[in-house]
């Protein structure tokens, strides 16, 4: 990286202004100075450059930054330690190549690691830093590196380029200094947002005028506040205030803007985006935890053993050590027993250390990492859509995949598509849309309508048919849908329309009536233009009635080329029924009836109306409408009532139903999880009508709840209140209904209500009452919010939570839950990058919870079992020996048995389990959802698992001892030479040691491939091998200083004596623990020996997972989720593409007042919170 | 393009990436552990009895000779002030004692297995490396050198503390004492008298030996261990090897001698034996006690009880196993799906 390249450029003297005098630069920046095309000036301040480093090393700082780093994990340093006493000649009861051997191993291992991790920094680091962005130096632009893009810096931005930095922006192609940029990989949203320049400088236009630009921007200093700036800029003699609207955001895209120009405010690690991605917080998995208390409680207890040992040391030393010097004299430093004690004392902690044995977290590691790619592999979690497969992002978590309690889900884009998809329709009490035969093509267009979307899905002929034929109603229905909306259109060339819809519902409603027909073209502020059956029609618009919370309905008052004026209207049923004309009593209750279904279906509804207005009426109302539009003060109320004023006798026209299409499989995976005892909450943006619509459509919330109680109070008081009132129903309930069933019950509770829940005083209660639910649904909540409730369960329930979600708005959720989430492959990708895990369907949680996660958690605990039992079975042979050769320290076994025991013995077919065991095959677990809850409840390994298995280690150990030991003493070798010598002792012990372990590894591995079997066979033949190897002439006669047991594997396995001491160790230690296991499986048997029984037997009874229909519940299926405001957009004509200069003149006009009013209305309908991203639409 | 791109992206469908490798998933069923049991069961009490009956068969003879009874004959060479010390051990056989038998000698208490006495030779020197001669390991320590620092070779505890007892066996017949016959040769370690230990190429054997000195202990220096058999001496004489095969446990035995030739070769008549010991190595001060054992051996080695016992009551208890297995399982069957 040349980022300290400093480009030597001659740099114009730029004019200065007086009255601001130079400070030094500061330690902490307070606030920040910036002037337009200098240089000189900026470099005093030492602002960061646009350069990026998130790597950690380079090839100079690699070696020691990461061995310091390393050295910090306890194990290492402790393993460090132990070394050092090694060295030690008194204490050095092992050589040292015992724990460098390993030690390296791990560090080496680690280090590949992170220095692959960093590679692949250092590689997206470049691959940011030199991307090319126009700079204005000195007076002309240039290409230059990202990296080079100074603070002060004009940037030119084109169409559909990334943003460099934060920059201030100056002037646009576009009129008024507007731009329009997207921020999806900001804060996930993928709607356009519109940014303008202040006055001043959008005049100055393009870069002639502005190379000579000098103005000096004074604002904050860097923060990560997404949606706010403060700062004023100076030029010439005024000073502007900037706020966020005026600023353009590393990372953004620039849209539908030819190009605009840009100051560099903040760079580099100071942008915005960087502050954001402060560093993640390491996530634990309580295993990890867990082990770590465990190798702490080993520690204690390794200590423990060395006092014994050393104690018995003195004794020993003192009554027998003292008498024996004749023939063996105390060293001279030596001189007393209490000193010999200590020294036994350490020499015993070098030997007996292999019970925290250094492999294991390096083990672990593998382990994981075979998991994670095992999750990147999975074909059945790819998606073939969007070509995209599942990513561990995180390789330390895999084993808490299979522990989850709870999941937090966003819903749009998580549970649903973001798609809606025009599904069915009611036109003058007759309905469209019902799917009767499921194999039935979707209907074709395009021989009735040129101009038709092909993607547009619709399988009923009746409604194609009934356009045809010219049915009045329905030409009106369909008028309507392409005439009441606020979408754009953009036709690139003709007949390919694009249409830019403010809410993807209306997008749906718009090419719906497009391809039945009545296409929308284009729009002006005055004019509609529609084809309708092929044949343009250009309607005059002579006002919107815009969409606000409150109305839940928009209208729009036309008028056509006959000169009839009409007023359309679509919004929600309930309140547009209000409205209708008296005399269409039994179309409404049809209509009624319909809407019913389409809810109970889960699909979203709009009731369509109309009025004919005369001309009168019109100009009487734009006559109290102008007046209400100019109103000083109470604008809002008076526009509202006039409004009110027209939308009044109605007819009706019909019904729409939309589909928010749920992601594939989405009830299905609810389904399956919530009978894996996981319980799901959703926490949503969205508005409480459409979260619980959701709710019903993926089979949360189901009609045979005994409940959905709904939280939404505002204040203090009415929240507690009403948990309250929720909890003793609850409470009544359960104690009252006892006999008769459980009913589930729901939750809602709303972003108002849940900030005042969340208080410290509440907390208990709304835990207590949600908990008691079985679906809770969280709508309107801010992303601070989401990760609030994330961290309560956190905090009191000691349960595993998973968050998962799509959008910038979930990541504060994602990082806080124990395990985050991201669905990748949509636009956004900041939810994917904070993940730990991503994929692109929700439905394939159920895979990785069920199957991966489940997989992995049952093979950590096996593995961590066996592994414990492994290493206390070899190493307390040494303490049993201990007493018997005077508490000397001496081993049991050759050093090199005990260097590559961990390493090369008994490693690989314990990793082999740890990587590929199964008890059950995947299909199973997800079809006995139960066999989940062995995770959730922590059954495989805890406390108590893991002292039956280092009983088990030390009764092996005990074993391996006594019996050779029992057997030795008085043995002899056929040719008379007796057994009991050290090494013929050393050599029996160990290959029993080894084939015990070998028969126990054997006895847990329940998935018996390929791989097990050859390390399995493979550890056996190696020790055997390299045993006969050490002890060979050749290794003895090369350093008869290293390899005492020269021969004694030969002479030693040569004995059937020997075979028949193992033979009788191995059936000593093996018998009892398959006895125990046989009857536990027979007496206590667990889900998943059944299920395998069954598999066994073949008895294959396919339990099929049915889901029940549901039956129609009255519901507002309102849908009409977009901003309010853009009528008035609309009208003011300020977002077209001004292509016609005629236009020009008439948005000038107006062009003072429409953003304002578009950001008041903003703050006063939905405040958001400072500090979090504002809330995604839909 | 985009095809390739597909295959890209898409995880290869094999069967180890997809987590289908054929395997064998065994079950611990009744049908294969409940038989196990009784093949274990009924095998280990076959083994037992053949073990015992072995076992059984097998003659040993021990004599305690460490002299702590005030009557017994070599309570006067426990004093240490008295040098070149015999005493004599006298027993009598009532029926053939069958031979091939063994002469060793026991000693308990006696902690061979302790770490630093274990590791005080020299390896090196002791494979006739004439470099270690004058420059012995430090691991020798404090028998690295001498008073006079001239190096000690061997060194070290282990060669130091070389057990020097002398037995003689006589067989009393009425004509007078008949000396049975003990053979010291091939009682050490093949690979220990072949590769571990060797003496230096030095002709005389003597010579390789200037400049040093003997262990402190040793009466005679190691050139000379072996007075009636020349080729017996140095670093390979039988009766130092099995001295330096250390021993694992405090109380252990080691052969001294064969009883292979001339009419003893079939064994140990019945009779009347005399046991003269050359009472040189001092174990009273720790306790320890001194012995010598005759036996004979089978195909599974010297006497063992315990192998055959343990044998016999493993295989035992997998047979009751089985049984109480069995029981079990038909008690409580596995349960078929519900």
């Amino acid at each position: 990286i040349h980022c300290r390249h400093e480009r030597m450029i001659p740099w114009p003297q730029a004019a200065h202004n007086p009255n601001l005098h130079l400070d030094p630069p500061l330690k902490k920046e307070e606030e920040r100075r910036v002037r337009a095309n200098d240089r000189e000036y900026n470099e005093r301040f030492q602002y960061a450059s646009n350069c990026i480093v998130t790597s950690k090393y380079n090839v100079l700082t690699f070696l020691p930054v990461n061995l310091f780093e390393q050295f910090q994990e306890v194990a290492n340093t402790y393993f460090l330690f132990l070394l050092i006493l090694q060295l030690i000649p008194q204490i050095s009861s092992l050589p040292w190549f015992t724990t460098i051997v390993p030690l390296a191993l791990v560090l080496s291992i680690t280090a590949v690691k992170d220095a692959t991790d960093d590679y692949f920094r250092h590689k997206s680091d470049n691959q940011v830093n030199n991307r090319q962005s126009q700079v204005l130096i000195p007076g002309s632009l240039q290409n230059e590196k990202w990296m080079n893009v100074r603070v002060g810096d004009i940037i030119k931005l084109e169409n559909n380029q990334f943003v460099a930095a934060d920059l201030l922006l100056l002037s646009s192609s576009e009129p008024h200094g507007l731009c329009y940029i997207e921020t999806a990989e900001l804060d996930g949203e993928t709607n356009m947002k519109v940014r303008q320049s202040v006055p001043v400088t959008s005049a100055l236009g393009d870069s002639n005028n502005l190379a000579t630009f000098d103005g000096e921007v004074v604002c904050e200093p860097p923060n990560n506040k997404l949606d706010r700036f403060s700062g004023t800029l100076y030029w010439r003699d005024c000073k502007c205030v900037l706020t966020n609207q005026n600023m353009l955001l590393r990372g953004c895209v620039l849209r539908n803007t030819e190009a605009c120009y840009g100051l560099v405010i903040f760079a580099g690690p100071d942008t915005k985006l960087m502050q954001n991605s402060g560093r993640t917080k390491f996530k634990r998995t309580s295993i990890d935890c867990l082990m770590n208390t465990l190798v702490l409680w080993i520690f204690c207890f390794l200590v423990c053993m060395g006092v014994i040992l050393a104690v018995g040391n003195a004794v020993w030393e003192k009554e027998v050590g003292s008498l024996f010097q004749s023939y063996l004299p105390w060293d001279p430093p030596v001189d007393n027993f209490m000193f010999s004690a200590f020294l036994s004392f350490w020499s015993y902690i070098i030997i007996l250390n292999t019970v925290v044995p250094i492999s294991l977290y390096v083990s672990v590691e593998v382990i994981r990492l075979g998991h994670s790619y095992f999750i990147n592999w999975d074909r059945q979690m790819f998606c073939s859509q969007c070509l995209t497969a599942a990513e561990a992002r995180t390789t330390t978590l895999n084993e808490e995949l299979g522990q989850v309690e709870y999941i937090f889900s966003d819903k749009t884009g998580t549970l649903t598509q973001n798609i809606m998809s025009f599904n069915k329709c009611s036109i003058n009490g007759q309905v469209y849309g019902e799917i009767t035969d499921p194999l039935e093509p979707k209907l074709d267009f395009t021989a009735f309508n040129p101009l038709a979307d092909p993607e547009f899905c619709f399988y009923d002929a009746g409604l194609l048919e009934s356009v045809k034929v010219g049915e009045p109603r329905t030409h009106d229905f369909f008028r309507l849908l392409s005439l009441c909306h606020t979408v754009m259109s953009e036709e690139k060339s003709e007949g390919e329309l694009l249409y830019k819809a403010q809410s993807p519902d209306e997008g749906a409603l718009v090419t719906a009536a497009r391809n039945f027909g009545f296409v929308f073209r284009s729009r002006t502020p005055g004019t509609i233009t529609v084809s309708e059956l092929g044949r343009p029609v250009t309607y005059s618009l002579l006002a919107i009635l815009d969409f606000n919370n409150i109305r839940k309905r928009m209208s729009v008052i036309v008028r056509d080329p006959q000169g009839r004026i009409r007023l359309y209207c679509k919004g929600a049923d309930t309140l547009l029924m209000e409205r209708l004309h008296a005399g269409s009593q039994d179309l409404m209750n049809v209509t009624s009836d319909h809407l019913n279904e389409f809810a109970g279906d889960g699909l979203r509804t709009l009731a369509l109306a109309s009025r004919e207005l005369t001309e009168e009426q019109w100009e009487d109302w734009a006559e109290s409408h102008r007046a209400a539009d100019t109103a000083a003060d109470l604008r809002e109320e008076r526009l509202a009532a006039a409004y009110e004023q027209i939308e009044q006798h109605m007819t009706l026209l019909g019904a729409t139903a939309i589909e928010d299409k749920l992601q594939e499989g989405v009830p299905e995976t609810i389904a399956i999880l919530s009978l894996a005892n996981i319980k799901i909450w959703v926490l949503t943006g969205d508005k409480q009508e459409t979260a619980v619509n959701i709710g019903y459509s993926c089979k949360m919330l189901t009609d045979d709840m005994g409940e959905v109680f709904i939280v939404n109070g505002h204040t203090v008081q009415s929240v507690r209140q009403e948990l309250r009132s929720v909890y003793l129903t609850l409470y009544f309930i359960v104690h009252a209904c006892l006999t008769l069933w459980i009913t589930a019950f729901a939750l809602v509770i709303s972003g108002h209500s849940l900030a005042h829940a969340l208080e410290a005083d509440m907390e208990a209660e709304l835990l207590m009452t949600a908990c008691a639910c079985k679906a809770v649904i969280c709508c309107r909540v801010t992303p601070m919010q989401k990760a609030l409730v994330v961290e309560l369960i956190k905090k009191h329930k000691k349960a595993v939570t998973l968050a998962i979600g799509d959008g910038a708005n979930d990541v504060s959720m994602i990082k806080s839950a124990h395990i985050g989430v991201g669905i990748s492959g949509q636009e956004g990708i900041q939810a994917v990058l904070a993940s730990d895990y991503s994929f692109a369907q929700f439905r394939f949680l159920q895979r990785l919870l069920l199957v991966h996660g489940r997989w992995s958690y049952l093979r950590m605990c096996r593995f961590l079992c066996y592994f414990f039992y492994k290493n206390f079975a070899f190493t307390m042979v040494h303490f049993w020996f201990g007493f018997f050769c005077g508490f000397s320290a001496q081993t049991v076994y050759d050093q090199y048995f005990i260097t590559l025991y961990n390493i090369l013995y008994t490693s690989l077919p314990v990793l082999a389990m740890g990587i590929f065991d199964q008890d059950v095959p995947d299909r199973r677990s997800l079809e006995y959802p139960k066999l989940y809850e062995p995770g959730q409840l922590n059954l495989l390994f805890n406390k108590r698992e893991f002292f039956i298995c280092i009983s088990q280690g030390i009764y092996t150990s005990l074993v391996l001892f006594f019996v050779p030991y029992a057997v030795l003493s008085h043995a002899s070798q056929d040719t008379a030479e007796p057994l009991a010598d050290y090494q013929t002792f050393a050599v029996t012990t160990a290959t029993a040691l080894v084939i015990v372990v070998s028969v126990q590894i054997a006895l847990d591995t329940g998935y018996w491939t390929i791989i097990n079997h050859v390390f399995v066979w493979g550890s056996l033949g190696l020790f055997f091998s390299i045993m006969l190897a050490m002890h060979s002439q050749t290794l003895f006669s090369s350093s008869p200083n290293q390899f005492h047991f020269v021969g004694s594997a030969q002479s030693t396995l040569l004995q059937p004596v020997v075979w028949l001491t193992i033979a009788l160790a191995t059936v000593i230690c093996i018998v009892p623990v398959l006895a125990f296991r046989f009857l536990k499986l027979d007496l206590k048997p667990q889900l998943s020996d059944t299920v395998r029984y069954t598999q066994l037997v073949r008895q294959k009874k396919r339990k099929a997972v049915c889901f029940r229909a549901r039956g129609g519940s009255r519901r507002s299926g309102y849908a009409f989720a977009h901003q309010e405001g853009f009528g008035e957009l609309i009208t003011s004509g300020k977002n077209m593409r001004l292509s016609s200069l005629a236009l020009a003149s008439f948005a000038s006009r107006h062009s003072s007042s429409w953003i304002d009013t578009l950001r008041k209305k903003k703050h006063s309908h939905a405040p958001t919170p400072p500090g979090a991203a504002s809330a995604k639409p839909l | 393009m985009s095809k390739e791109e597909n295959t890209a992206n898409r995880p290869d469908n094999t069967a180890f990436t997809q987590q289908r490798l054929p395997a064998w998933q065994p079950m611990l069923s009744a049908g294969i552990v409940i038989p196990g049991f009784v093949i274990i069961g009924v095998a280990f009490i076959g083994i037992g009895v053949a073990l015992f009956v072995t076992s059984q068969n097998i003659q040993v003879l021990e004599k305690d000779y460490t002299g702590i009874e005030t009557n017994s004959s070599c309570f006067k060479c426990t004093n240490p002030r008295v040098k070149n010390c015999n005493c004599t051990i006298n027993f009598s056989l009532d029926k053939l004692f069958e031979g091939p038998v063994f002469v060793y000698y026991g000693l308990s208490n006696y902690f061979q297995n302790y770490r630093k006495y274990g590791a005080s030779k020299d390896a090196a020197q002791l494979t006739g490396d004439l470099a270690y001669f004058t420059e012995p390991s430090t691991s020798c320590v404090p028998y690295q050198r001498d008073a006079k620092n001239k190096p000690i070779v061997p060194c070290g505890s282990i060669a130091n503390s070389m057990f020097n007892d002398t037995f003689k066996l006589f067989q009393i017949v009425n004509s007078g004492n008949v000396a049975v016959p003990l053979d010291g040769k091939g009682i050490a370690w093949w690979t220990d008298y072949n590769i571990k230990y060797r003496n230096p190429t030095t002709n005389p054997l003597k010579n390789a030996f200037n400049d040093t000195v003997k262990p402190i202990f040793w009466p005679r220096p190691a050139y000379e261990l072996d007075t009636t058999n020349a080729a017996n001496n140095g670093f390979i004489n039988q009766d130092f090897l099995v001295w330096m095969r250390r021993s694992a446990l405090p109380n252990f035995r080691k052969l001294y001698r064969r009883i292979t030739e001339g009419e003893y070769a079939k064994g140990l008549p019945a009779g009347d034996y005399a046991l003269v010991i050359g009472y040189n190595y001092p174990v009273k001060a720790f306790d320890g006690r001194k012995k010598v054992v005759f036996s004979n051996v089978s195909w599974m080695g010297g006497k063992n009880q315990f192998l055959g016992i343990a044998y016999l009551v493993i295989g035992s208890l997998c047979v009751v196993m089985s049984i109480v297995m069995l029981i079990v399982y038909a008690k409580f069957k596995f349960p078929d799906e519900e």
